[in-house]
């Protein structure tokens, strides 16, 4: 995405954040199936969603939630039909699709050879995102690994890996999150945290989450079952 | 009933050339009646380059269209290649032990390209073989075959500057790009050449037609 | 706002060298492979002497296997660690390709570094032309970087990792070996740079066409 594009489009986004309005941001799933070899995981879903909106993925342990994330966030290509997120009128091209989407999953890690602020600092840098510490330190505040930032992460906590990974997701303001077992290997602490993210991503983006925890249910809007 | 017909017009084309090929003089005095190996050695080489370049033309398509079909033709084209390459090393190394002594040597550079085109076909095969998900298995597989094809046409046409060669010279194109075969020879090579091609597009829709036919048994299923 | 596409390729690439300082393992990997060949091959031949013509062959066999031992890792390792998705998600992959490209050529730099006195000692080496014999060595790693690279983010999607890599990589680094051997030649025997002329075109060539060629399908071996 041209430099311009991007500028613009950040202003555009945060003065809309400044006023409480909904960013024009769609994600809509036309269709979609999916089919690994001849067994069919997903089959024929279709919905849209509008940005400030929120959206619950459930279903039974292997009935497709974290490929449907995957699928959503552009990591994996779905078998038929298709996802497009639309920003106004226009689609966004598959290749910027990141630039718009963040997620939290059990299948994706962190740097462990790196500290926690290296591994701020260098997706950072990736999203074109600029952190200084303090920044960094907020960031960390937020999801309660304030004075944690030096070690590596190796050296974490799976409940601490966890929050990391909230704060990187964090860190590029995404305009769509999404949350894959949000509250996995969380203490209640832990569980705070995500339910003030969840609610802070609702009203200024939109959110999807995929688990089969009721309290985190609660939180969304519409819910989508997965069961064949 | 006319795909009937050219079977059959194939079948007696290529009967007629190994009879031929046989019965006929050698092509060249000089080797003897091991030079009869041309009318079958050339063509395969021949087809095992052809192969490679569907291959790689398929794996292009593959890559835009991403439809099963573009990668299978792809597969099918690398697999009867794979067959051709062989064959060709095969009757090349024959070749080479009647009449320069030895089954195999590098500083023949057309043994050498052969080769090579061997281990690239054979790296494809494997790599399909070694991707579990079978998306990826097209895609990957398609971008390997684009990238390893630059170092064909070096074996093929470089390389052979680079080195001398022991291979008969000028046997089928002089240097003023005339024929050098002369008599009986030509018109059973040609024929020869044109036979197999055909014979490999031939077996290569095959292929296809039958994978058509498994993709809709698998949609009705 | 955002930092330039060429900041993101060197962070990709600090990132990588930040790691491999804190860990070793490709360094280690690499430099012991060829060690250890150099020393076998020396010991073994105890008081014969080599030829020039093979001698130039050896050097760069030891470093065709010390890659294929160790180049690799730089994608493996990412998908191991699962943290080839969280890459994908944050940047763009010719940024990722960038930095890997370049680590790579680090490290068989540094591998050369290390080799080339070591190869003169045990060998009882003398280089009569430093300059042909380091810029020929240094054409050679970029070649070998701009084909391996792209080897490795396919290799990294598959199941035997060692093995099919050394498959995929060698008919695609023949022409390199040939060139690379027949520059480090010329450089021996004091042929000069009009005797190393083809050879250097070649490399050159040979570099200019797999990163150019690299580049394009990174974005098709990356995103799958």
């Amino acid at each position: 995405m041209a430099g311009n594009e991007r500028r613009r489009l950040a202003r555009t986004y945060k003065a809309a954040l400044v006023k409480g309005l909904a960013v024009a941001l769609s994600l809509t799933v036309e269709k979609l199936s999916k089919s690994f070899g001849a067994r069919k995981v997903i089959r024929d879903l279709s919905f849209t969603i509008n940005a400030p909106g929120s959206l619950g993925i459930t279903g039974r342990n292997g009935s497709g939630k974290t490929t449907l994330m995957k699928i959503l966030s552009q990591l994996v290509p779905p078998t038929g039909g298709r996802v497009a997120i639309r920003d106004g009128d226009a689609e966004v091209a598959s290749a910027d699709c990141f630039n718009y989407l963040k997620m939290i999953s059990p299948e994706m890690a962190l740097y462990e050879m790196l500290t926690g602020y290296e591994n701020l600092k260098f997706l950072s840098t990736l999203a074109g995102v600029r952190l200084d510490r303090a920044k960094q330190d907020e960031l960390l505040e937020r999801v309660g690994l304030i004075g944690r930032g030096d070690d590596l992460v190796a050296a974490y906590s799976s409940g601490m890996k966890q929050r990391l990974k909230y704060a990187v997701a964090l860190l590029a303001k995404p305009a769509i999150l999404l949350l894959d077992e949000p509250t996995s290997n969380l203490d209640d602490a832990g569980k705070a945290v995500v339910r003030e993210i969840i609610v802070r991503q609702k009203s200024e983006g939109m959110l999807i989450i995929a688990t089969n925890e009721a309290e985190d249910l609660k939180q969304v809007e519409h819910v989508i079952r997965l069961d064949n | 009933m006319v795909r009937r017909y050219l079977q059959i017009g194939l079948f007696v084309l290529l009967a007629g050339v190994i009879y031929f090929s046989f019965t006929m003089p050698a092509p060249q005095q000089m080797i003897g009646e091991a030079s009869r190996i041309f009318y079958y050695h050339i063509p395969m080489a021949w087809l095992t380059v052809v192969a490679y370049a569907v291959n790689l033309i398929y794996a292009i398509r593959f890559l835009k269209t991403r439809s099963e079909l573009d990668d299978f033709r792809s597969l099918w084209s690398a697999e009867l290649g794979t067959m051709f390459c062989v064959l060709a090393t095969i009757s090349g190394s024959l070749f080479a032990k009647v009449t320069w002594g030895v089954y195999w040597t590098w500083s023949e550079p057309r043994m050498l390209s052969i080769f090579i085109l061997l281990l690239v076909y054979g790296a494809y095969l494997s790599l399909r073989a070694a991707i579990p998900t079978p998306e990826r298995k097209g895609v990957i597989s398609a971008a390997y075959s684009i990238f390893a094809f630059p170092t064909v046409p070096f074996f093929i046409f470089i390389m052979p500057r680079m080195m001398q060669s022991l291979h008969p010279a000028d046997s089928v194109v002089d240097k003023n790009l005339h024929f050098t075969m002369g008599g009986t020879v030509l018109p059973i090579f040609l024929v020869s050449l044109f036979s197999f091609t055909v014979l490999y597009f031939w077996l290569l829709g095959l292929g296809i037609r039958l994978h058509k036919v498994r993709l809709a048994r698998s949609e009705e299923a | 706002m955002s930092s330039g596409w060429t900041t993101k390729a060197l962070a990709v690439l600090a990132k990588d060298i930040r790691t491999e300082l804190r860990t070793r393992y490709s360094l280690n990997a690499l430099f012991m492979f060829a060690f250890t060949t150099l020393v076998v091959v020396s010991f073994s031949l105890g008081q014969l002497s080599l030829g020039v013509q093979v001698l130039s062959a050896l050097y760069w066999i030891i470093i065709f296997f010390a890659s294929m031992s160790a180049l690799s890792g730089v994608f493996v390792k990412e998908e191991d660690a699962k943290t080839a998705q969280t890459l994908r998600l944050f940047a763009r992959p010719s940024v990722i390709y960038a930095g890997k490209l370049i680590y790579n050529m680090l490290l068989l730099t540094i591998l050369c570094v290390l080799l080339t006195p070591l190869y003169v000692v045990f060998m009882n080496v003398t280089v009569p032309d430093w300059p042909l014999f380091l810029v020929v060595t240094l054409l050679g790693i970029i070649g070998l970087s701009g084909a391996t690279t792209i080897i490795g983010a396919i290799v990294a999607k598959a199941n035997v990792r060692g093995a099919l890599f050394a498959v995929l990589s060698f008919p695609v680094l023949l022409p390199l070996l040939v060139a690379a051997i027949g520059g480090t030649n010329a450089a021996l025997v004091g042929a000069g740079w009009a005797g190393a002329e083809n050879h250097v075109k070649l490399l050159v060539a040979y570099a200019v066409i797999m990163i150019t060629s690299s580049t394009v399908l990174f974005d098709f071996v990356w995103n799958g």
